[in-house]
């Protein structure tokens, strides 16, 4: 693999899960609970969709085979897509989604932290600027969290269950394999032990306070980063990639 | 399951260093901190605001359309009372 193409991998890795959590994310747009609610998660998934682009953007540029940013987003299939098993669990009702995204958020804040200081010089451009939407997002996430799992004994149970279903995939991003070891040991990529510290500690604080319970199997899946993805993975790209795939090229 | 609404609450926003907080509409919210979270959300994605504030609509006195009379016609004919007759410098901008 040419340092190059090995890079592309890399940042595909980072656009596929702002990508992938931003399509399933945006399914909630007109169907949130609360008007209020609504629109803040429609704003989070435009944040998410936003960073998709500027990753792709880099991707783009890094392609030996000139494919755009769209061509990336619309043309590839599930095995060439390198996003974790977590962002393309289903939605499944507003407390899994709000569960994955806490989980994901807690996870991508440090992460974008530490690639604020790649020193690849764009990397570390669009991470920064990335960041503070994201502190947002785990600011926003964390909060309705501990609402929700303190809140009635319908809400508490949502949020276990959700919690219960998903902590399986929590781990694979902090699993380094042989391509983010040697992005790690250029200074590309961040230290993941360091950002699975930080991780740890906040949803620790977030899970307590809001008196929910860590499942007792330590299980966890991977192979998203590779392309080994779950069943809902077909469909979601079915429904993502339709327009382009139906009417190849077409432009609106 | 309980449907019960949030409690209404009114957004203002300061646009710019040295006006004041305008009030640019209302929102549902649990308490105070979802409803600054909420007015982020619903009011400011446009890069509107320097600062919020949200305001129970339960603690707003508003005075009744019906005493529009009382309160505010005797005015209508003491244009004295409005300083348009300064001449402003225009180094003053906007007041």
């Amino acid at each position: 693999m040419s340092d190059t193409h090995a890079l592309q991998s890399y940042v595909l890795r980072l656009a596929d899960n702002a990508l992938i959590l931003g399509q399933q994310v945006s399914a909630w747009c007109g169907h949130a609970p609360a008007l209020e609610e609504d629109i803040a998660f429609a704003n989070t998934a435009l944040d998410l969709i936003g960073q998709a682009t500027l990753w792709l953007t880099y991707a783009s540029e890094l392609d030996a085979q000139g494919r755009s940013a769209d061509d990336l987003a619309f043309l590839r299939d599930e095995r060439q897509f390198s996003n974790i098993l977590l962002v393309e669990q289903p939605n499944g009702d507003f407390g899994k989604s709000l569960m994955r995204q806490f989980i994901f958020d807690a996870a991508h804040f440090p992460y974008l932290q530490g690639l604020s200081h790649s020193n690849d010089a764009r990397i570390s451009e669009i991470a920064t600027k990335s960041v503070k939407e994201v502190a947002y997002h785990l600011e926003r996430s964390s909060d309705l969290i501990i609402r929700l799992g303190g809140g009635t004994k319908d809400s508490h149970n949502y949020m276990q269950r959700a919690l219960n279903d998903l902590w399986r995939f929590s781990s694979e991003i902090f699993m380094p394999d042989a391509l983010e070891l040697s992005m790690t040991e250029q200074g590309i990529a961040p230290d993941l032990a360091n950002i699975e510290t930080k991780f740890t500690r906040h949803i620790h604080m977030v899970f307590e306070r809001a008196g929910l319970t860590l499942p007792e199997s330590s299980y966890m899946h991977n192979g998203g980063k590779i392309g080994i993805h779950s069943e809902n993975m077909g469909p979601l790209l079915a429904e993502m990639q339709y327009l382009q795939r139906s009417f190849p090229g077409v432009q609106w | 399951m309980n449907k019960r609404e949030w409690p209404l609450w009114e957004v203002f926003i300061r646009g710019a260093h040295g006006l004041a907080h305008r009030h640019v509409g209302s929102l549902h919210a649990p308490d105070a901190e979802m409803a600054m979270k909420n007015a982020r959300d619903v009011y400011t994605r446009r890069n509107e605001g320097l600062s919020i504030w949200v305001v129970p609509a339960q603690a707003i006195t508003a005075s009744t359309p019906s005493d529009k009379g009382l309160m505010f016609e005797p005015a209508n004919s003491k244009v004295y009372r409005h300083p348009t007759f300064f001449k402003i410098p225009d180094e003053i901008g906007s007041m």
